[in-house]
């Protein structure tokens, strides 16, 4: 069953329904795919970061009434080199944004970012137009799920990770190294 | 040989996955929080999921490191936690090197560790690394002395160095209730210095979070960071089967003076279990400290090995030659 596009059909009967391609390598990359995302997925390491605020919240989710470990965010690194994940909790000022950069830059890949609160999405309320503050995090590292709130309780950090998670298990691991590399 | 060697491999790393998810469960019970529940049933698979994510995250070299070293590091590690296990009865008649100076060995292998987180913390150019080591350096080489010390009061109740000699010398009664009080320090003081030597909290200065980020393996990623983890777990199993062997008799089942209805049920239990229990319920206390005690200062820790647990240990390793020539043992 090598038929791709139903136009090249030979024969006068139609191919009932659709066809659907399967991501580029076909069934056994695809199923390893599935394999590490469920791995990387269940296992995100944020990186212990906070700022302001917000990191109170992120480390009331920690604790036990939220508890992030249920879902496999337990070990949470100091290290940059072994973190999966950032987690920006806070104001981010001037003075702070190349700091960010640096430890975003020496995570390895695969790494994502995660906004937390209306400080890192657009300066916040409180210092909106200040000169001191970076109108956003996306100014200065790529982010993958905002939340907002000042500052958002545990449950929503919560969803954010359990969004993240499905971005991971949606998103091809090969497919994604081959993009890099072109 | 070599397929004894492969089971071996495949039970360390499949004993370490235990460890880590009873880590976790163990932490969450001293939290009173849940733990892992999410990835398989009760979270068993949290930990196979960490290791392929490791697997496939990118294993990092800084440029300024030197390489070789950097990548040696961590297989010194793994190799000479895994090299201690050879002597260890798992159960009767179940021992793959009984060599004749097990005591010896096991104690001059696991020394050898240190050698592996000097090794990562100079080569990789940082900082953190250099001070988690140096402190790791400093706080093995003076942890050691009171782990020898202990270990030879029971050298000294046995009159050997051989592992198998030493478990059936406590067919009678295991040597923590044979020994008196001389060895239970000896055993408090072996848990105590062991936990310093394997590098676990309150001891973990090596790679104390909050002051060195995470010490000698700062710059370990992936993989490599993955290896140092195993051996933390094999140590810390190797550490309480050594501990379960010389002071809670190994395999050998409880056995209580003349109540021989007691002692036969007791023979009934496999030896296996009995001495992955006793381990277990080391690596248990261990982790309980763990989660209930702070990190302590440099300067403490190194007061409590030379000011108090090594005269301790030198006068107890006294009273228990006292105790072995007057033959006031059971």
């Amino acid at each position: 069953m090598d038929v791709k596009n139903p136009n090249e059909l030979k024969s006068p009967i139609e191919f009932p329904g659709q066809v659907h391609e399967t991501a580029d390598g076909g069934i056994l990359v695809t199923k390893l795919d599935d394999a590490i995302n469920w791995a990387r997925a269940n296992s995100l390491w944020p990186l212990v970061f906070g700022t302001s605020c917000c990191a109170i919240e992120m480390m009331s989710a920690a604790d036990a009434k939220y508890d992030w470990s249920r879902f496999g965010f337990e070990v949470a690194r100091a290290t940059p080199r072994q973190a999966d994940l950032i987690i920006v909790a806070g104001t981010i000022v001037m003075k702070m944004a190349p700091v960010l950069k640096r430890l975003y830059d020496q995570m390895p890949e695969p790494k994502y970012v995660i906004a937390m609160g209306a400080c890192t999405i657009s300066g916040g309320p409180f210092f909106y137009n200040t000169y001191s503050v970076v109108k956003g995090v996306d100014h200065v590292i790529p982010v993958d799920v905002y939340i907002p709130g000042c500052p958002p309780r545990p449950e929503a950090l919560l969803h954010a990770m359990i969004s993240l998670q499905e971005k991971i298990k949606n998103e091809p691991y090969f497919r994604k190294a081959k993009e890099e590399k072109k | 040989m070599v397929i004894v060697g492969l089971c071996l491999l495949g039970f360390l790393v499949v004993l370490s996955f235990i460890l880590g998810y009873m880590e976790r469960k163990v932490a969450a019970f001293m939290q009173i929080r849940l733990g892992p529940n999410r990835v398989g049933p009760k979270g068993t698979l949290q930990i196979i999921a960490d290791t392929i994510k490791l697997l496939f995250k990118e294993g990092l070299t800084p440029k300024a490191s030197d390489k070789f070293l950097f990548n040696l590091a961590p297989f010194i590690m793994v190799i000479t936690s895994m090299l201690v296990v050879a002597p260890l009865a798992f159960a009767k008649n179940f021992q793959i090197w009984d060599i004749n100076i097990g005591v010896l060995y096991v104690s001059a292998i696991s020394s050898m560790a240190v050698i592996g987180i000097l090794m990562a913390g100079w080569s990789s150019y940082n900082k953190y690394s250099l001070l988690g080591a140096m402190r790791s350096g400093a706080q093995i080489v003076s942890y050691e002395l009171s782990i020898g010390l202990s270990l030879i009061t029971i050298v000294i109740l046995t009159g050997s160095l051989k592992l198998s000699d030493i478990v059936m010398s406590q067919a009678g009664g295991w040597w923590i209730f044979k020994g008196h009080i001389p060895a239970i320090i000896a055993f408090v003081i072996f848990i105590v210095a062991s936990t310093a030597e394997i590098n676990r909290a309150p001891f973990d200065l090596a790679e104390a979070e909050s002051e060195l980020t995470a010490g000698f393996h700062t710059e370990y990623s992936g993989m490599k960071f993955a290896m140092f983890l195993l051996s933390e777990y094999i140590n810390l199993f190797v550490v309480s089967a050594v501990a379960a062997t010389l002071f809670l008799g190994g395999w050998m089942p409880l056995h209580i003076g003349s109540l021989h209805g007691f002692n036969h049920v007791m023979d009934y239990i496999p030896s296996s279990v009995w001495f992955f229990g006793k381990t277990f319920f080391v690596i248990f206390v261990i982790m309980w400290f763990r989660w209930t005690f702070p990190r302590l200062r440099v300067d403490q820790l190194l007061n409590l090995e030379w000011k108090y647990l090594l005269p301790i240990s030198m006068f107890n390793l006294l009273l228990m030659t006292a105790i072995a020539i007057l033959g006031w043992h059971f």
